[in-house]
């Protein structure tokens, strides 16, 4: 089970009366239509990708994003009637439980080519995008934002994300998952 | 000449009067297959990934009948970049034949009901441009868990997985007038012998018992298949085995009992008809409508491929 995997309970979130662990819930358009406290909203998560990291809110256009398990959000290119009890749908996209939001490796892999945004986005060499990928830390001199950014490096002829990066005092710090690093 | 195959039946013996070159087919099934990658379209072009191989040293052929698919002489691409950024997708080139029998379009509604570990169902996402409902189904939570991962990998987002037994696969969580789908690709567990050239012990524990018994478990799922699909809507068949009794049998049987015609196809590859005549059997002459891949032909493995139209 990977560490972005969605299920698996989480023993350190305290899941509301309301959020069923077992089942996916769309998330509400707006916080008046919110009837689950703590639940993100729609209008919030595609705020959060434009303005922290420059996505246009069109980008989301067709999706549906839905909540299974405490402040676990997943991205659907499509529409089900809610709640609906499936083993996964869309993919897991974006972690709403902490101070700060997460986006998942499998979300900036997939929609990290949409973000404009120079000051969370960061172009690494082949050589430090390879480090990162292997789950190492590493000094950086970086003057953006601090938080997560998204990572990529050049390949295949164009800036590709690799995954979601945690940078803090001068340090880059790698959230790839331990089941998708890589020695290469 | 069949050396490496372990084969104490000689099950491909029981093939030999199927086949138009007998001594070709026992060669070509004893020759091992390259490694073959299909460029994942939901993240890369092909252009990108040989721009990507190039870059990284790793040496491809291109498979003249589908520009997507890319021959490794060196083997295995799990640890490339390409294979990490998901631009890239291990899957035998024959087996990238049904979904693209299938040929599903953006928007739609599409089953796969037998789809772990998810090389059919990513490629279906492909295909659907990321876009409609692709409800993939496996009946095994490890092999759920390879699908899942597969998908997350390839940055499928149109995919809902579902854990049941597909002969009794219900329709109910998917929309509230439990609306059918537009297209099924319905490629069943077999006793793939097909797939010796990949793995060699594919044939140690064939039995004819377990032919008939998944024979009947193959039934079930192309006959549950074809309820949830619409009229008009299309259903493929596959299997990697060339088992009749698997094949054209499991045809035959739904011709009798479902709402379905089998239709012609195109194929890129060279493929021959079904067979309409097995061990004493005779099946629906429309079964020859159906496509058997053989290894000696294209030099890929096994494969047989069924295209059906759902009646009302």
């Amino acid at each position: 089970m990977s560490d972005d995997a969605a299920d698996g309970g989480g023993g350190a979130d305290d899941a509301s009366a309301e959020n069923q662990p077992h089942r996916f819930d769309r998330l509400p358009a707006t916080a008046e239509e919110r009837d689950v406290p703590e639940r993100a909203t729609r209008e919030g998560v595609v705020e959060f990708w434009h303005d922290r990291y420059g996505v246009d809110p069109s980008v989301w256009d067709g999706y549906t994003f839905w909540e299974k398990g405490a402040g676990k959000v997943w991205a659907f290119a499509g529409d089900l009637p809610s709640p609906v009890e499936v083993e996964a749908m869309g993919m897991t996209f974006l972690r709403t439980g902490g101070e700060h939001w997460k986006p998942t490796t499998d979300a900036v892999q997939r929609f990290g080519r949409h973000a404009t945004a120079d000051d969370t986005v960061i172009d690494l060499s082949r050589e430090r995008a390879a480090r990162f990928l292997a789950g190492e830390d590493q000094e950086l001199d970086w003057d953006g934002d601090w938080g997560y950014l998204i990572v990529r490096h050049e390949y295949g002829g164009r800036p590709e994300p690799v995954g979601v990066g945690l940078f803090v005092h001068g340090e880059l710090r790698s959230q790839v998952p331990k089941g998708r690093r890589r020695e290469l | 000449m069949t050396d490496g195959i372990d084969d104490p039946e000689d099950v491909l013996g029981r093939y030999e009067g199927l086949v138009d070159d007998v001594e070709a087919f026992r060669e070509a099934c004893a020759r091992p297959l390259p490694a073959v990658v299909r460029v994942n379209e939901i993240k890369a072009t092909p252009d990108e990934v040989r721009a990507g191989f190039e870059e990284e040293g790793i040496s491809y052929d291109t498979v003249d009948w589908h520009d997507g698919l890319l021959r490794l002489p060196d083997g295995d691409p799990g640890h490339s970049w390409a294979y990490v950024h998901g631009w890239v997708y291990g899957q035998e080139e024959v087996s990238a034949v049904p979904a693209l029998v299938l040929d599903p379009e953006p928007g739609e509604r599409v089953f796969d009901p037998c789809a772990a570990p998810g090389s059919k169902t990513t490629q279906l996402a492909a295909l659907m441009n990321d876009t409609g409902l692709l409800v993939a189904n496996d009946s095994n939570l490890g092999r759920l868990s390879a699908l899942r991962s597969n998908a997350e990998r390839c940055g499928v987002s149109n995919v809902v997985v579902t854990k049941s037994d597909a002969r009794n696969f219900s329709l109910k969580p998917f929309s509230d007038d439990e609306e059918p789908f537009d297209r099924v690709l319905v490629d069943v567990p077999c006793s793939c012998e097909g797939t010796i050239r990949k793995n060699p012990d594919a044939l140690a524990d064939w039995t004819e018992d377990h032919v008939h018994g998944v024979a009947g478990v193959q039934k079930g799922i192309l006959e549950r298949a074809i309820e949830v699909t619409k009229p008009g809507g299309t259903v493929v068949y596959s299997t990697c085995t060339f088992a009749p009794e698997e094949n054209e049998a499991v045809l035959d049987h739904a011709l009798g009992n479902s709402a379905c015609d089998l239709v012609e196809f195109d194929l890129p590859l060279e493929s021959r008809p079904g067979v309409t005549q097995w061990q004493g059997e005779s099946y629906d002459p429309a079964v020859e409508r159906a496509r058997r891949i053989y290894p000696h032909h294209n030099d890929t493995g096994g494969f047989f491929c069924a295209k059906l139209e759902v009646t009302a």
